[in-house]
């Protein structure tokens, strides 16, 4: 087991270097920072100066090389354009991606699973169509076009819920929340949905080819023949069994939330990360790009790893194969 | 009945009493952030309007942009190189101080400082004397009838408060800001309540302010919202009073909303396009060996081949003023005898075929694709009428940080034509052919922004004299001159002032002025 973490942390490390190289070879793309801080009439040399002072002017290998040194010590430099320390930046808009992506996917689970179950139980019945129409849209609709009609039909049409920001939060040491202001609550709704949506299909989809799949084996025709009832089949041995590969999925997706929750929060002017970072991408802040870049690796990389762990404890197959390895 | 006159005659009494008080806030969405507070960190529009409600200069502009005293009560020019401000007596900064001539001092230092952002507002080698508590001596190095220009966005600071709070510097070696980057301390209507970049800034009415007010505001509350779509909705569910931009597809649907109506005016940047005259062959071109673009019959063949009403109306569905110059004309006494050369794809094509192109040629654009209103659409409009005239032009739409990197300076103006937008940032024409439309070498030593690189020297001795004459007559006669020259050679072709679409509630009204501030202290609410 202990081998095993330690070879999975060394690959770890090896992908984070990986997605920051790439990154900085990116951003020889992206264009040019020092336009998008100074005024127009600012002259080429007062520009050149910057650019000195902001060390644009090395070799990319040795900017890769400081962006690492002062990476490992959590240092990510001042952003250009809010000219604030950039690991700041990120815990003042973490607690606001976290909230949302976590109701989001609290959203989908048990919306999706129940669903899930249903559709797998009652093939036929009309309830059970309708929910895998719904979860047809959620599929075929991008998530910007979702949040445009929610906000079109419950804020402007309805005026009952808000079309834009996280309402009144709280602040508690370091962390923002809005689970504790009736406003807060409010502004979580539509987002959470427009988030959440593409999960729960997912969850309701994979949860019902799993039921179809269990309730056809050898063990759940036992268990009816023992005369157990339907609860206890279906719940206490169908669902049970079907939830290995759903938990799976449900880890992997929340990394996928917060990775991309980018849209969402641009919709929904959410005051996330997602939002700093199509911000920073537009004026070029090389800062911030790359400190939500390698954040973003980072919990893929974790959730990863701990998915990767979970399985080894859930299945003995696996444990028996890592003894081994 | 009687204790009901009683209670009636009380509650207009208690009424009468909260009228004064009686909270009106003002909540206003714009699609970008309000960046640092520091007003000398950065040079951008929106953050300086807005903090312009919270700081004030020596000299503001009125709704018609026209100078006039703030801090300063009045200034003469004593001698030719020396300007004489009377500061305004008994201003306050918002924690108590007093304003003098020591804040001014100041803040000239500061703002001159090598990590200032806003050191381009001030001529070179300007010293300022203090000559008593409330009177500043500017010193100049030669004439220079503008000098006050931009000085309306150059806010004073207090001196003391500066050095207490460690916000003397604009930024410290690490490139991080001052702490003033989250405070402000001015003199003006406003007072800033609280910042949360990106998110929200609230504001509160500061009641010593030394003017009188001409708002009814008591507090306002500023919140980014950067999605088109959104922005709108915030607005039309009402929980904004105000948005800027609405996109020129929606004005229709907010002007039909019964409780909305879009503000719509001339803004003062000028939209044309740049064509490469500086090198010897044309880059991403067919044509070897020449660059058709230095033959000035080549460049008003393009200028004829545009429908400029086309563009008015189609793209821009009516909110674009087209234009001759590229000043914004209301700035420029003599802009009326300025006419666009016509829209004629014949005598385009009759030009094109005298200057040797009888087929014309083919040739690459570069276009921001975020920087103005519907960009990328104008660009795809230009290129289908010049292939009209034969000119096929394959077009590369990019974002702006791409844009000004590929056809300006950095990357060497890496193009042969391409669209820009300017704003003379001093309200003056000398800038235009300064910046813009002066001559420039390969580097961009000179008119750093000329993205084609017009040249005529002639232009470049005229806004010499122009920069040291102060007599206003004859450096309008020059001015005329040197944009005559322009426009007959067609140095670059001038498309449109771009309208500003402003959605406001009905319960709001508000100046707008064409420099695109938001100036909430001319805002009153019902």
């Amino acid at each position: 087991m202990l081998a095993f973490t330690i070879r999975r942390i060394f690959e770890a490390a090896i992908v984070m270097l990986t997605v920051a190289l790439m990154a900085f070879v990116l951003f020889r793309f992206v264009g040019d920072p020092v336009n998008q801080m100074v005024g127009q009439d600012t002259t080429l040399a007062e520009r050149e100066e910057l650019r000195e002072r902001l060390g644009l002017n090395d070799p990319v290998i040795v900017q890769f090389g400081r962006f690492i040194w002062n990476a490992a010590r959590y240092d990510f430099g001042i952003s250009y354009q809010v000219k604030r320390p950039v690991t700041s930046l990120i815990a003042e808009r973490f607690p606001a991606t976290f909230e949302l992506a976590v109701t989001a996917a609290l959203f989908a689970v048990l919306l999706g699973i129940p669903m899930g179950v249903y559709t797998g139980i009652h093939r036929d019945s009309w309830l059970s169509k309708l929910f895998l129409s719904v979860s047809l849209i959620g599929i075929s609709l991008p998530t910007f076009l979702i949040g445009i009609l929610l906000i079109y039909v419950f804020a402007v049409q309805l005026g009952v819920l808000p079309s834009f920001g996280r309402g009144e939060v709280i602040r508690i040491g370091g962390w923002t929340t809005g689970f504790l202001t009736a406003s807060g609550l409010k502004a979580l709704i539509l987002p959470a949905i427009t988030l959440g949506l593409f999960q729960m299909t997912l969850v309701t989809r994979l949860v019902r080819s799993q039921m179809l799949e269990v309730l056809r084996t050898d063990y759940i025709k036992f268990a009816r023949a023992r005369g157990l009832s339907d609860r206890a089949v279906n719940f206490g041995h169908a669902l049970k069994n079907t939830l290995i590969p759903v938990i799976t999925i449900i880890g992997l997706q929340l990394g996928a939330i917060i990775a991309f929750a980018i849209i969402t929060e641009t919709v929904f002017q959410w005051p996330g990360m997602g939002l700093m970072f199509i911000q920073a991408v537009q004026n070029a802040d090389i800062p911030v790009m790359s400190a939500y870049l390698m954040l973003v690796a980072f919990l893929f990389v974790l959730i990863n790893l701990i998915v990767d762990l979970l399985y080894v404890w859930i299945d003995p197959r696996v444990r028996i194969y890592g003894r081994e390895a | 009945m009687k204790r009901s006159v009683i209670s009636v005659a009380a509650a207009i009494a208690v009424a009468m009493l909260a009228l004064p008080v009686e909270a009106k806030t003002f909540r206003f969405a714009f699609q970008g952030d309000l960046n640092a507070l520091d007003p000398y960190a950065l040079n951008e529009t929106f953050t300086l309007g807005t903090l312009g409600n919270a700081m004030e200069g020596l000299v503001t502009r009125d709704k018609d942009l026209k100078i006039i005293p703030a801090l300063a009560e009045r200034w003469e020019i004593v001698e030719p190189t020396r300007w004489r401000f009377h500061l305004r007596k008994g201003v306050k900064f918002h924690n108590g101080e007093d304003f003098t001539a020591d804040d001014v001092l100041f803040s000239l230092d500061r703002a001159l400082s090598p990590e200032s952002n806003i050191r381009t507002r001030f001529a070179a080698k300007l010293r300022a004397e203090k000559v008593d508590s409330h009177t500043v001596d500017f010193v100049l190095a030669v004439p220079n009838p503008i000098l006050h220009a931009e000085w309306d966005s150059w806010f004073m600071m207090s001196k003391s408060w500066a050095e207490a709070n460690g916000a003397t510097k604009v930024q410290t070696k690490s490139n991080q800001l001052s702490p003033f980057a989250l405070k402000a301390n001015g003199t003006g209507p406003f007072m800033v309540e609280n910042h949360e970049p990106g998110v929200r800034t609230t504001f509160k009415v500061n009641p010593n302010w030394w003017g009188k007010p001409q708002h009814n505001l008591t507090n306002v509350v500023f919140q980014t919202i950067k999605s088109d779509a959104t922005r709108v909705a915030a607005l039309l569910s009402g929980e904004v009073d105000m948005i800027d931009p609405v996109p020129v597809q929606d004005i229709p649907r907010v002007k039909a909303s019964a409780g909305t109506d879009v503000l719509t005016g001339p803004e003062l940047r000028t939209i044309f396009l740049n064509m490469d005259q500086v090198r010897d062959e044309l880059l991403y071109s067919d044509v070897k060996g020449k660059n058709p673009f230095k033959d000035a019959r080549v460049r008003k063949a393009v200028y004829q081949a545009i429908d400029i009403d086309a563009i008015q109306k189609r793209i821009m569905r009516g909110n674009a003023t087209p234009s001759a110059l590229l000043i914004y004309p209301p700035l420029f006494s003599r802009a009326a005898e300025f006419q666009r050369h016509p829209y004629d794809p014949a005598a385009a094509k009759k030009l094109l075929a005298e200057a040797g192109y009888p087929n014309g040629f083919a040739l690459e654009m570069d276009c921001p694709n975020d920087r103005y209103v519907n960009d990328e659409a104008i660009c795809q409009a230009t290129v289908a009428m010049l292939a009209r005239i034969g000119v096929n032009v394959k077009l590369n739409a990019m974002s702006k940080a791409r844009y000004f990197d590929k056809a300006g300076a950095p990357q060497k103006y890496d193009s042969s034509f391409n669209m820009a937008g300017w704003t003379a940032s001093s309200l003056d024409g000398l800038n235009i052919l300064r910046s813009i439309a002066g001559c420039r070498d390969a580097d961009g030593k000179g008119a750093t922004f000329n993205f084609g690189g017009y040249c005529n020297p002639v232009v470049d001795e005229l806004a010499s004299a122009i920069a040291v004459e102060n007599d206003v007559q004859k450096r309008d006669d020059m001015l005329a001159k040197a944009f005559r020259i322009i426009h007959d050679e067609v140095g670059m072709i001038p498309l449109h002032q771009q309208a500003l679409s402003w959605g406001v509630s009905k319960k709001v009204s508000m100046a707008q002025r064409a420099d695109n501030r938001i100036l909430f202290y001319w805002v009153r609410m019902q």
